[in-house]
């Protein structure tokens, strides 16, 4: 039974001023107990969109509006209020994107602390000063912190430092799963290998189902099992981690992967990737890569592509399906 | 990725383009107004202020067709109420009401917009001196800000309009407007000075334009609804300032504004003749002023932070 | 403890510029500042005494000394407290005059900004929360329509409406005519009976400020991650309101309350006025009717030391607020 199953999710931005912006359009995903998932695409594809739907955090404008997300037996997409409150504990956490300014300037990690474990105090628990220090002080240590980080204010941590103390305060939820959304873009490079080991660790001590989003394809490689790349809205390709690097993928993968060049190399090369994304607000027809795909066919632009198997995983292209040849290349761009 | 942008082939949907950051473009003041005036429009709140002032102004500036009488002439008989000669009643000197409240708007509008303006000039020019130029300047400069902002405002213009040997319109003009420019000038200065490190004023730094060009072409268009906003603050500020100072005595007692129609009021004890209309009147024409000014500001504020836009 | 010594600084060197300032602003005037005092008497119909004429000597200097000298002697007078006499009021010095008026502006402005603060700020935390509702709507319409209230003609109506009409309070003064100020519990509550006008009017006048400073930082706050994170850990919704929001939105608040006290201040020098309240507004008032400039000088002197104090005690505090200032 996989953990979360989210059939058809569709998130729509709607401004009181302007167009319809269709952010995720019929994505459909299931994760399992204890997987490690990560989210990649380039800004914009609805990543982040999609993290904050599974997790209801959406705000407005942005509105789900269609699907069902299946977490642990309950329907989160039903819930509102004091039900998807008490979903919190022992459900789905979300690390946001920079914990510079995800705590409070003026409560201490304590006091943050104390107010979490308050809100999902259940009868009999205890939740004296001890006891709260006691339960800071371990998970502290979890996230590799000094205990006395505790009594500390945020603008006397660090960016590292701060980042960890959310990853803390997170899992005192004692979540099932934890979706990280891009937890490390704003911390420098040396800090961002180490944050990310810790929640390598953390993710194989406690077991959770983690899902990372980011735009760094080296890092989500580095640290998942599993990956899902995102373009426009859609999932566009499923594999396993091991196996993204070799092999063929969907031209947007493979074009994605073609953008990194060896910086160790004597001539460095960069790619790109021509064209830009497809205007959201916009119907789509057919595939959405479509008009920046060498590969692109006429079915292509007129069928949207199905998410069907492709080596250990799947993908949505007609072209790698089988179903056509790769005879035109009379789309391709300057 | 690459930015270039093509030619979509036929049918598809349309791509959108990526435009990197302008500095804003100035265009000619009269089409700048209107498009101003449209965006204001466009706002609940300050579409309702516009409407006020507007009839306000309309008042002011027609009140020969509106007033059925001349505001100064004392032929009526005094300490009358509300009659079908006299709409509002008649003052202790036998003038109408009426026709002073009409004759009124002039004043105040005049006072409001003029020291506004005046205090919202000396605020741009020290925000701006003050936030573009750090150092010992800015210094300088900030102390004498705070040191004016911190001093009350009221009993200040009081005692410099009580030291003033005569009594005019002028005089509260000016005494509003130098005194009220610190709050304006504090906001420009912080906003100056985050412009200053911008890459567009640098570069236009670097390409030898020189101060004078920096400042009015390239800094102040990108402040011009902060700018709009201190003004409007300004104005409502100088219209009580001088409604409270004509209700002390410290006005022309020959004018007919609507402070010193409360100032006589006052002396001549209206409320204990029953004359509420007398007092009612122009406060209600105060309040409706600076009514008008706040709600506008209320679109102007909404245009600067999409935060406070109404959805 | 930088803050605290910084503050400290600004505080004295602020005093000092204001007592100069008052130093400075009658000898703005052509020729001598007493010469000036004493042609403005004599414009008003007043006949000038030689007393009269040593009080405003006393306050603006005589016009034979240097202006150094002067000032060190205006100095001394105002460290030592020595304002002069005042013409309004023959029987007293200025001191005196304004020792006696001081007590009821304090207990006055005072009470009266405490409560609009306190008030203003939940009403703006309330709207802020409630940010597009018709709560909302009905909180900001009817604060803009209070704040454009001139506080003469608020205080005008009420005293038309509530003290002349209905007998409900009393028309002037800050206690009945015929008692003697003391500490009983009858002179006391005569004394807030007929202080209740004039503080409301204040109130209502000063409330929208803080209304609408409150909604607009807490609908910047609302927009923090911080609020998000909160949310995404399940914390209660009124811990949020008032923990995480309204707590952090209320910063920028308070170090505003300290600047609007000079339109406080300046809103009691009218209400007094019109109510005839036995405050500092009041006198000022009757100085300037009276053309009496060495009360009208310490007046202000004394009103702007007062919102300096104010100022600096509320920086003090703001420290307890803001853990972001305590790092040495």
């Amino acid at each position: 039974m996989p953990l979360l199953s989210a059939t058809d999710v569709n998130v729509v931005y709607q401004p009181a001023r302007g167009r319809k912006v269709w952010a995720v359009r019929d994505v459909s995903l299931s994760l399992e107990q204890g997987e490690f998932v990560g989210l990649v695409g380039e800004s914009g594809c609805g990543k982040s969109t999609l993290g904050y739907a599974l997790t209801r955090m959406l705000r407005p404008p942005a509105r789900l509006t269609g699907g069902v997300i299946d977490f642990a037996g309950t329907d989160l997409s039903t819930l509102d209020g004091e039900g998807l409150r008490a979903q919190r504990r022992n459900g789905i956490a979300l690390v946001l994107q920079s914990g510079m300014n995800a705590l409070n300037p003026v409560r201490t990690v304590e006091m943050h602390l104390r107010d979490i474990l308050r809100a999902h105090a259940r009868d009999g628990e205890d939740l004296s000063k001890e006891a709260v220090r006691r339960r800071g002080e371990r998970l502290l240590e979890k996230v590799r912190l000094d205990t006395a980080v505790l009594t500390s204010f945020p603008h006397e941590l660090s960016g590292g430092m701060r980042q960890r103390v959310s990853i803390a305060l997170a899992l005192s939820l004692e979540p099932k799963l934890i979706v990280f959304d891009e937890p490390t873009t704003a911390l420098d490079v040396i800090v961002q290998r180490a944050v990310m080991q810790t929640i390598k660790d953390l993710q194989k001590e406690n077991g959770f189902t983690a899902v990372l989003i980011s735009h760094d394809l080296g890092t989500v490689l580095d640290a998942t099992d599993r990956v899902m790349v995102m373009y426009a809205g859609r999932i566009v390709e499923d594999q396993p981690s091991d196996t993204l690097l070799a092999g063929s993928h969907h031209p947007y993968t493979e074009a994605l992967l073609g953008c990194y060049a060896d910086p160790r190399a004597e001539e460095i090369v960069l790619g790109g990737i021509p064209g830009t994304p497809p205007d959201l607000s916009l119907p789509q027809a057919g595939c959405s890569f479509a008009p920046r795909c060498t590969l692109a066919t006429d079915v292509c632009r007129e069928v949207d592509p199905p998410l069907e198997p492709l080596g250990a995983g799947t993908a949505a292209c007609h072209v790698r399906a089988g179903r056509v040849g790769r005879t035109g290349r009379e789309d391709a761009h300057a | 990725m690459s930015l270039s942008t093509t030619t979509p082939p036929h049918g598809d949907p349309g791509t959108t383009v990526v435009v990197p950051d302008t500095p804003a473009h100035v265009p000619g003041p009269a089409r700048f107004l209107g498009r101003a005036l449209r965006t204001l429009w466009s706002n609940g709140k300050a579409r309702i202020g516009l409407t006020i002032l507007a009839l306000i102004i309309l008042m002011a500036v027609l009140a020969p067709v509106f007033a059925p009488h001349s505001p100064t002439a004392t032929n009526f008989t005094p300490y009358q109420g509300p009659s079908a000669a006299n709409w509002f009643g008649t003052t202790g000197n036998g003038q109408d009401v009426f026709s002073q409240v009409v004759y009124g708007a002039r004043v105040s509008l005049l006072v409001g917009l003029l020291a506004g303006a005046g205090a919202t000039l000396v605020a741009v020019t020290i925000g701006l001196i003050a936030g573009y130029r750090p150092g010992a300047v800015d210094e300088v400069l900030s102390f004498a800000t705070n040191l004016a902002l911190v001093i009350p405002g009221l009993p200040l213009m009081i005692i410099l309009a009580a030291y003033v040997p005569s009594r005019s319109v002028w005089t509260i003009v000016l005494v509003v407007a130098f005194t009220s420019w610190a709050t304006g000038a504090r906001v420009i200065r912080s906003q100056a000075s985050t412009l200053r490190t911008r890459d567009f004023v640098s570069s236009a730094v670097f390409s030898g334009e020189g101060l004078g060009r920096v400042v009015f072409r390239e800094i102040l268009p990108n402040m011009t609804s902060l700018v709009a906003a201190s003004f409007f603050a300004a104005a409502t500020a100088a219209v009580m300032a001088e409604a409270s100072l004509e209700f002390l005595g410290l006005g022309d007692p020959n004018t007919v504004s609507w402070g010193t129609i409360l100032y006589y009021a006052q002396q001549q004890n209206a409320l204990l003749t029953g004359q509420w209309v007398l007092v009612f009147a122009p406060g209600l024409a105060i309040a409706l002023l600076a009514v008008s000014f706040t709600l506008v500001n209320f679109g102007v504020d909404a245009l600067s932070n999409p935060r406070l836009r109404e959805k | 403890m930088n803050y605290v010594l910084r503050k400290t600084a600004l505080f004295g060197v602020t005093l000092w510029a204001a007592v100069t300032l008052n130093f400075v602003l009658p000898r703005l005037m052509p020729g001598s500042p007493v010469d000036a005092a004493l042609a403005k008497l004599a414009q008003g119909g007043q006949q000038v005494t030689n007393a009269q004429r040593r009080a405003i000597e006393v306050q603006l200097g005589s016009p034979h000394d240097g202006l150094l000298s002067q000032y060190v002697q205006y100095l001394g007078n105002m460290a030592r407290l020595h304002f002069g006499s005042s013409y309004s009021f023959p029987n007293q010095t200025v001191a005196k005059t304004i020792e006696g008026a001081l007590p009821w502006t304090l207990v006055l402005v005072g009470t009266t900004t405490v409560i609009a603060f306190v008030v203003g700020t939940l009403l703006g935390v309330y709207a802020g929360w409630r940010r597009g509702t018709r709560s909302d709507a009905t909180v900001t319409v009817g604060a803009t329509f209070f704040a454009a209230f001139p506080p003469f003609w608020l205080g005008l109506l009420l005293l038309f409406v509530l003290a002349f009409k209905l007998n409900a309070f009393p028309i002037k003064g800050g206690y009945s005519p015929g008692l003697t100020p003391n500490l009983s519990v009858g002179f006391l509550s005569n004394a807030v009976a007929h202080s209740f006008l004039p503080a409301l009017t204040l109130a209502i006048t000063s409330l929208s400020g803080w209304v609408f400073g409150m909604r607009n930082n807490m609908i910047n706050t609302l927009g923090e991650d911080y609020v998000t994170f909160a949310e995404a850990n399940g914390l209660r919704t009124r811990t949020i309101a008032l923990l995480y929001a309204a707590r952090n939105a209320l910063l920028p608040n308070v170090t505003a309350f300290g600047l609007s006290l000079g339109a406080v201040v300046g809103g009691s020098v009218l209400v007094e006025g019109v109510f005839s309240y036995p405050g500092l507004g009041n006198l000022l008032y009757i100085a300037v009717s009276n053309h009496d400039f060495p009360l009208m000088q310490a007046l202000f002197l004394v009103i702007t030391v007062s919102m300096l104090v104010a100022i600096f005690v509320v920086d003090l505090l703001y420290v307890r607020l803001d853990p972001r200032v305590r790092r040495a």
